[in-house]
């Protein structure tokens, strides 16, 4: 807060083709050292990967791009990882995207049946199953995750997709936020089709999910990346090096960088980056959506 | 629920079967667990359990260790939402004003949302590094010698670091689209009236601006209290030792690796009170925002 009051007073009201704008300099100069500060970490990693890595082991960072960034990323996909040697980066990338990809699509399937049950069906029980659901926005998994584990472990589930996967869908975010999309569909929508003697499954497949699209979209990149980005339950789940993602291998990948002879940077650091393209570049390329999809769906 | 319905039957409970069953397994059987368990103290071999009452609480009370790490949690999360959301509201504000690539300053600044926060301690063990971290490097030059991991303060100040690195993006991404959801005609009336940027900041934009700020709070805490484990785990290696660590962490290790199950439970029931709490502090900001509007 305190650098708020120190660079307020310089900022000019916006008017085009003002004079000169000693205000335009200062909000610039700002920016780019926000952004810096925001991308600096990942040039480093690059950086650093493309050196040999007993040089990075004496001096560590520097502006110098060296001739091993090849190599290294070759070492990172496909060598098999020196604390087991049971699995490789790219074995690690695969299983990070089935946990991305069966998050986000399971817990969209599952939501929007839920919400379109909830908002579209005379129901009996229907205020219990709302507030049964929507409870759950209460809690995150980790405030009950010994619980949860021992759960997961009794039903036999531990080192598998199922047991990885369905225990983090537990919780009504999209559930919610369909709803609220749906309640905003014009009431005649379902009128007309009733009308034209669409059914509840015609209705549902042909008018309701193609409507939502823009919706399902925000959605699948925001559980996306929640779900690539998931540590505490895969560490906790998923204990087969086989099964290892990407994110709940780096703790092993620094755990490495201890190791007996000379750590690898440049293959450590390689994995980390790639831990980060996949969820960054769904972000960034599907910006709008994304924005829309936070900052709709939080409120 | 819509006037005009489907009247099937059948149909909506099997839409419900999995969101309902899915609930119930993996949310409010563990919940339920966790309550029940702890006011009982497990046998260490999972023979039997005996019925404690609020003892496992008050063991929480009386352990320095648990007590300074609920400490830790408080200002360590208080430190974090400030800072992650002064520089963020600082850089909200610049990039709405710019004319000149406000486009190319939103991708910059947002990316990081999308990291993961391992990958933040990942980053914070390399600038922090004993030898030649560039922040070791640069702290250094003041006198102040950074031991990471051996240091408890120093340690404490890696993780806020990384903390609020990773959560100034999703801060950013909310304070500017409050920013531009000010209306046109607010922002013009206000140019009229006010000649002064910082004045008008303060009397016109920032009050706007305060729902988003009651929103985001609620945000960042719950950010600092849970989200910060991967991030915190990577830093210490797994190996906390003297180290700070978080309440979620203090669960973890206790419940997963120490088999202390009624103390971790016992833990776990005093964060979802924390969190209920919040929740409602939330819930009641979120009314008086209606009002704002």
């Amino acid at each position: 807060m305190a650098d708020i009051t120190q660079a307020a007073p310089v900022t000019r009201p916006k008017i085009h083709r003002a004079p000169f704008r000693w205000g335009a300099v200062v909000n610039h100069a700002v920016l780019i050292a926000g952004a810096l500060f925001m991308i600096a970490p990942l040039l480093m990693l690059v950086q650093m990967s493309t050196i040999p890595d007993a040089e990075i082991l004496r001096s560590g960072p520097s502006l110098e791009i060296g001739d091993r960034f090849g190599a290294n990323v070759d070492k990172a996909l496909f060598g098999s990882m020196s604390y087991s040697g049971e699995t490789t980066g790219l074995n690690m990338f695969r299983n990070s995207m089935i946990l991305g990809l069966g998050f986000a699509v399971g817990k969209i399937v599952i939501a929007m049946m839920a919400a379109y049950a909830i908002v579209y069906f005379r129901l009996r029980f229907a205020t219990l199953a709302f507030w049964l659901i929507f409870t759950t926005l209460l809690l995150p998994l980790e405030v009950r995750i010994v619980p949860s584990y021992e759960i997961t472990q009794k039903l036999g589930l531990l080192n598998t997709w199922t047991g990885l996967i369905v225990p983090l869908i537990a919780s009504a975010t999209a559930t919610f936020f369909f709803r609220q999309f749906f309640m905003s569909v014009p009431e005649e929508l379902v009128e007309a089709a009733k009308i034209d003697g669409a059914g509840p499954v015609k209705f549902f497949v042909d008018i309701l999910v193609p409507l939502s699209r823009t919706m399902i979209a925000a959605m699948f990149i925001i559980m996306f990346v929640y779900g690539w980005n998931q540590y505490l339950w895969p560490t906790m789940v998923s204990t087969e090096e086989g099964k290892f993602t990407l994110v709940q291998g780096i703790k092993q990948i620094t755990q490495s960088l201890e190791g007996g002879h000379i750590p690898e940077f440049g293959r450590s650091n390689i994995l980390a980056v790639l831990a980060v393209i996949p969820p960054v570049a769904v972000v960034v390329f599907f910006q709008r959506w994304f924005v829309k999809g936070l900052t709709d769906s939080d409120k | 629920m819509k006037r005009a319905g489907f009247d099937n039957r059948w149909l909506p409970m099997l839409l419900l079967v999995p969101q309902l069953s899915i609930i119930c397994l993996f949310f409010y059987w563990p919940a339920w667990q966790a309550l029940r368990s702890s006011f009982y103290l497990e046998d260490p071999f999972g023979l039997g359990q005996t019925f404690v009452g609020l003892k496992n609480y008050t063991r929480l009370w009386d352990s320095a260790q648990y007590m300074r790490n609920a400490w830790f949690t408080v200002w360590f999360s208080g430190v974090v939402t400030l800072f992650s959301l002064g520089i963020a509201l600082l850089l909200a504000v610049k990039a709405d004003t710019v004319l000149r690539g406000a486009k190319t300053y939103r991708t910059l600044l947002m990316w990081v949302y999308a990291v993961a926060p391992p990958v933040a301690g990942f980053i914070a063990l390399i600038v922090f590094n004993q030898r030649w971290g560039p922040l070791t490097e640069f702290f250094s030059q003041f006198g102040w010698d950074i031991r990471i991991r051996l240091d408890y303060h120093d340690t404490a100040f890696a993780m806020i670091v990384a903390s609020i690195w990773k959560q100034v993006p999703v801060n950013f991404i909310f304070f500017l689209s409050g920013l531009q959801s000010i209306p046109r005609a607010v922002r013009e009336a206000a140019l009229i009236d006010n000649r002064s940027g910082f004045s008008r900041f303060w009397t016109v934009t920032f009050p706007l601006l305060a729902p988003t700020g009651f929103f985001l709070l609620v945000i960042n805490i719950t950010y600092a209290l849970f989200e910060t484990f991967g991030m915190i785990d990577t830093i210490l290696r797994n190996n906390p030792g003297d180290m700070p660590v978080t309440l979620v962490y203090q669960v973890y290790l206790d419940g997963f690796r120490g088999q202390d199950i009624g103390g971790s439970s016992a833990q776990s029931v005093v964060l979802m009170v924390l969190v209920l709490a919040l929740t409602i502090f939330q819930f009641r900001m979120v009314e008086r925002r209606i009002h704002y509007t």
